[in-house]
């Protein structure tokens, strides 16, 4: 049972799908301008992978190894297939609103890198557990991220109002640039060195070391 | 003529794959490192998605759409749900036929593809190009268009990228950013850049 707690909880900081791993990036930036939206995109990628590593899992004695994208990527097309009708049957707005990116959920690198990494050489509940510890890893990124830019950007978290806004008489004038989409990239930026400050074995290596400064004397 | 030409410069410039819809953006992030490598892997982007996007265009057009199957006496079936597993599909078998292709008749450019082109297949600005395709029910010719034109945005926008990343590198940059961190940040301020172009109306 330790093992499935640190399987579960490795992902979120110790081994971050996003900061760390670099998979799944696009649809953290493109879906985290509103709270409410995000939250949705986070529970309907975790179910993707979870179950995708889970039957994936479970087949994986029985797949010939040179057609094995072939059969993960039909397993998870077809999950996000029931994931996006779900969506536009009970929370169609929000399906709108997310567009292209539930259908994105297929190519998102987390899936397909922990059905490869890890569903094919575990047995199915410890990589169904997999799958939830890195569909909550991606959540947590994408919750930090979207939080600052709707509380930052128009002063409310999932569309309550926390800061009130000029234009309603209130105080605060809403920051234009955390809506525009460049911002998501500066936030996940300092989010990893915050991160990496604080995890410092995370810190990759310089490719280049500086040499020090010249001393006058020499120079001459 | 001109709208095809509209369309290919908006899909460039101002809705740019990478820097505008953040599609692709793991192999854009993870193999940038190098220009050499990021001109190879932009134009293997651009080859897949012109033909991609116009053949996913087809496939919606004559099988997928509502009505599509009249000619088999099927006009009320839509297969519009099953849209994401062929697309996939036809993606996947894309990429495959073309690496098969290109080891027998084009070895030299196979060598400088190979590595890339497996990795294609789970790039989201391919999938995404289609899915925006069907979105907005452009035609073929359209579909021809968008497809090449997203292809040679996202090329541009990698090999500016490896461009800066090859002078970074000898930047000192602070312990915790280096690496991914000063990444995002740098392609963060490119998206700035082409937020500029923007206001340009076609």
């Amino acid at each position: 049972m330790a093992n499935a707690k640190k399987v579960v909880l490795n992902p979120l900081l110790d081994n971050n799908p996003i900061a760390l791993q670099i998979l799944g990036v696009c649809s953290a930036l493109a879906v985290t301008t509103q709270l409410s939206v995000t939250l949705v995109m986070c529970v309907a990628l975790t179910t993707v992978v979870a179950f995708s590593n889970m039957f994936i899992s479970m087949i994986r004695h029985h797949m010939p190894s040179s057609i094995r994208i072939i059969i993960q990527m039909t397993i998870i097309a077809s999950l996000v297939i029931a994931v996006d009708q779900f969506l536009q049957a009970f929370a169609y707005e929000i399906s709108k609103s997310l567009s292209v990116f539930v259908g994105l959920i297929i190519t998102n690198c987390i899936v397909m890198g922990r059905a490869e990494a890890f569903a094919m050489k575990n047995p199915p509940f410890i990589s169904f557990l997999d799958g939830v510890g890195n569909g909550l890893g991606y959540s947590l990124v994408l919750i930090v991220v979207a939080s600052v830019r709707e509380l930052f950007g128009s002063g409310s978290l999932l569309g309550y109002q926390i800061l009130p806004l000029v234009e309603n008489g209130g105080w605060y004038q809403g920051n234009g640039l955390m809506l525009l989409s460049p911002s998501a990239f500066f936030i996940i930026g300092f989010f990893i060195w915050a991160l990496r400050a604080a995890k410092k074995e995370q810190v990759e290596t310089r490719e280049f070391r500086m040499a020090g400064h010249t001393e006058a004397e020499e120079a001459v | 003529m001109e709208q095809l030409l509209s369309l290919f410069v908006r899909a460039v410039f101002i809705e740019n794959m990478a820097l505008q819809m953040f599609l692709g953006m793991c192999t854009f992030l993870a193999v940038s490192k190098k220009v050499e490598t990021a001109i190879g892997l932009g134009v293997a982007v651009v080859v897949v998605l012109g033909i991609t996007v116009p053949v996913n265009n087809l496939m919606f057009n004559f099988l997928l759409r509502e009505g599509a199957l009249e000619w088999l006496g099927l006009g009320g079936m839509s297969l519009e749900f099953l849209g994401y597993l062929c697309y996939i599909g036809v993606i996947a078998a894309m990429v495959q036929i073309l690496e098969m292709f290109l080891d027998k008749f084009v070895p030299a450019l196979y060598n400088a593809l190979g590595v890339f082109l497996p990795l294609i297949t789970v790039n989201c600005a391919i999938l995404g190009a289609t899915l925006f395709m069907t979105q907005r029910d452009y035609n073929f010719s359209e579909s021809v268009a968008f497809g090449l034109g997203a292809g040679v945005g996202w090329a541009l926008a990698i090999i500016l990228l490896a461009g800066i990343r090859e002078k970074l590198k000898y930047s000192d940059v602070p312990e915790g950013l280096r690496g991914l961190g000063i990444t995002f940040i740098t392609t963060g301020l490119m998206s700035l850049g082409f937020m500029s172009l923007g206001g340009i109306s076609l």
